[in-house]
């Protein structure tokens, strides 16, 4: 090398020699702070990248028509009857989708060397697993209202009317947090995040379709039957269905509390011991 | 003033194992303060490693490290309050703008929303990418995109910052401006460390060298110490006319050292020159007569260090097997 003379640099160093000694440190955020700055930065995600929602909501979307005026005719009749049994379990389908996000994210963040950076900082260590939770949530009442709105167009009218809707969407969304940690887990063991998406949508694929969501568990064979019963998408589905027609299943809404509960023992601690030794 | 004060780094016998591979074997760092110490050392040698553990992001499987006299296991968040890290992938967000990466680091930093926007657009500023400030980062070129993550690792100015690999992939001139941006950060009291794979960036920047190979330290000191012990570098020579090269390798054995031939029928270069050996080589020859296209004194490269240090080649220190053959004399980086 004989250069003689420097190209410029476009940074002006002047200004980055005050830039860097201009900084008093702030003191340290606390915990929620911190985890509502990652929930800030959920939803600019949300907001940059609405593909992510479309993704989610089409498919269930597509499901809602496809179902009503292809089969339901056949299973329930008419197709407004059928509507009105299929509603509250679409509902859950859409949101439930919504949650094998949370898992690409997360896994997303780690391929970018982002997590790192975030790891250095002396913030609270779950600030931003809790913070994306956050972001995710926003997500989860899109994803839910857009299938009610579609569903209420398309003659949808439960008799628990507007109250009973929403009850039925918090409740879905409160069983999402619980789900998601699975999910989570699953994006801090996997490498790529298209593998998160693929190995998140063959669980709950499959397991939203062996539910009641479509079809009455009555009309099925024996073993099936018993099988739809216990799944808890089965049983959050029936809750959805009771708060929507204004006639709460206490029972129903119980367990799929529970099952939430027991989710988020489970898989919230291990997602954070993930987190801390990726 | 404890006894760590001169010492912004002192690191001894870490270690960190990936199921069979010894990723760090065994590292022993001594990084005075306010300095730029280098860490220099090809893909896979167990820099990234290193800096990960002295950035507190994962533990080391035995030996201990200080930072800034912070035990790196035990007082960890002491020392993330101290340290930046810059990652060898440009750690920002690619999905949010340059501006919201900065505004989200300073309010994890604990400023306040507007404290934390007014110092993105200081930033924004300072570093050139204003213009580019609400575009999402994925959209940026490879220097804005560096010089975003290095605007991001200094929202509060660190004491110590890890540079890893800061312009590998980077044109000349973007090149450039990293390398004043550290020098700028220097001046302003931070020490840092600085993992490269580039003989001439440790040069230009590094007040100390740490050669790392295989997972160990397998040399230390300034760079002209580490230069001088690899030797001095060869003085390269191309004539105008070929036929005379016999002659011009004659009077360059004599005046400076063993001449190589090379490919081009027109060069030659002769090894174990010094400023003062090349000249007198350029001398004699101009003396004897024999015309001259060009020439250059080269520094070692790293592959010629590598060799001089290890006996195999920089690229293959990552293979399993060491091989001292001699084709090190492919093209050079610089």
């Amino acid at each position: 090398m004989t250069a003689t003379t420097r190209a410029p640099g476009s940074a002006d160093t002047a200004a980055v020699r005050r830039a860097i000694s201009s900084t008093p440190r702030p003191a340290r955020p606390g915990p929620l702070s911190a985890a509502l700055t990652f929930g800030w930065r959920g939803m600019l995600k949300v907001k940059h990248v609405p593909e992510q929602l479309l993704d989610v909501t089409v498919t269930p979307v597509m499901f809602l028509l496809m179902f009503t005026y292809l089969f339901g005719g056949a299973i329930a009749g008419s197709t407004s009857a059928y509507l009105d049994y299929t509603l509250p379990g679409l509902l859950v389908m859409s949101v439930l989708f919504t949650t094998v996000y949370s898992g690409v994210g997360l896994n997303t963040d780690l391929t970018k060397g982002v997590v790192d950076r975030f790891r250095s900082l002396p913030i609270w260590r779950p600030a931003p697993l809790l913070g994306s939770l956050l972001g995710d949530s926003v997500r989860y009442v899109v994803a839910g209202t857009v299938i009610i709105v579609v569903g209420v167009a398309l003659g949808f009218r439960p008799d628990g009317g507007f109250p009973g809707a929403v009850a039925a969407l918090a409740l879905v969304v409160v069983f999402s947090f619980g789900l998601s940690w699975v999910f989570s887990v699953l994006g801090l063991l996997m490498r790529t995040p298209n593998a998160v998406m693929n190995a998140g949508f063959m669980a709950i694929f499959p397991l939203t379709f062996l539910s009641n969501v479509f079809v009455d568990p009555a009309t099925l064979p024996g073993p099936l039957e018993a099988f739809v019963d216990v799944n808890p998408i089965s049983i959050l589905a029936t809750a959805s269905r009771s708060l929507m027609a204004g006639d709460p299943d206490g029972g129903a809404i119980l367990v799929s509390l529970a099952v939430a509960a027991a989710l988020a023992a489970v898989f919230l601690p291990l997602t954070t011991r993930l987190y801390r030794s990726r | 003033m404890t006894t760590h004060t001169a010492l912004a780094i002192e690191a001894s016998g870490l270690v960190k194992t990936f199921g069979e591979e010894r990723a760090v074997d065994g590292v022993d760092l001594a990084v005075p303060a306010g300095s730029i110490y280098g860490v220099l050392g090809p893909n896979g040698a167990g820099k990234t490693t290193t800096i990960r553990m002295l950035a507190t992001l994962i533990q080391p499987d035995a030996g201990s490290a200080r930072v800034l006299g912070h035990d790196i296991v035990t007082e960890a968040d002491a020392v993330r309050e101290a340290v930046s890290l810059t990652g060898q992938l440009a750690s920002v967000d690619e999905d949010l703008t340059g501006r919201e990466n900065l505004v989200l680091l300073g309010r994890l930093l604990g400023y306040s929303r507007g404290a934390a926007r007014e110092r993105a657009d200081e930033l924004l500023d300072a570093f050139d990418i204003a213009e580019a400030a609400g575009r999402l980062v994925k959209h940026y070129s490879g220097g804005m995109r560096r010089r975003l993550d290095i605007a991001a690792s200094i929202v509060v100015t660190p004491r110590l910052m890890f540079l890893d690999e800061p312009t590998t992939g980077l044109d000349p001139r973007s090149r450039n401006q990293v390398w004043e941006i550290v020098r700028a950060l220097v001046a302003e009291g931070t020490t840092i460390l600085l993992c490269t794979q580039y003989l001439e960036e440790a040069d230009q920047l590094a007040n100390g060298i740490a050669v790392i190979d295989r997972g160990r330290v397998i040399a230390e000191g300034t760079p002209g110490h580490l230069k001088a012990s690899v030797g001095t570098g060869s003085l390269h020579v191309r004539l105008l006319d070929p036929a005379r090269r016999a002659e011009a390798a004659g009077i360059l054995e004599r005046t400076v050292g063993t001449v190589v031939l090379e490919p081009e029928p027109s060069a030659l270069s002769a090894t174990g020159a010094d400023a003062e050996r090349a000249a007198i080589g350029v001398a004699e020859l101009a003396r004897a007569g024999v015309p001259l296209a060009d020439f250059s004194l080269q520094q070692p490269s790293l592959d010629e260090v590598f060799l001089a240090l290890t006996g195999h080649a920089a690229e293959e220190a990552a293979a399993a097997e060491p091989s001292p053959s001699a084709d090190t004399l492919q093209e050079h980086a610089s």
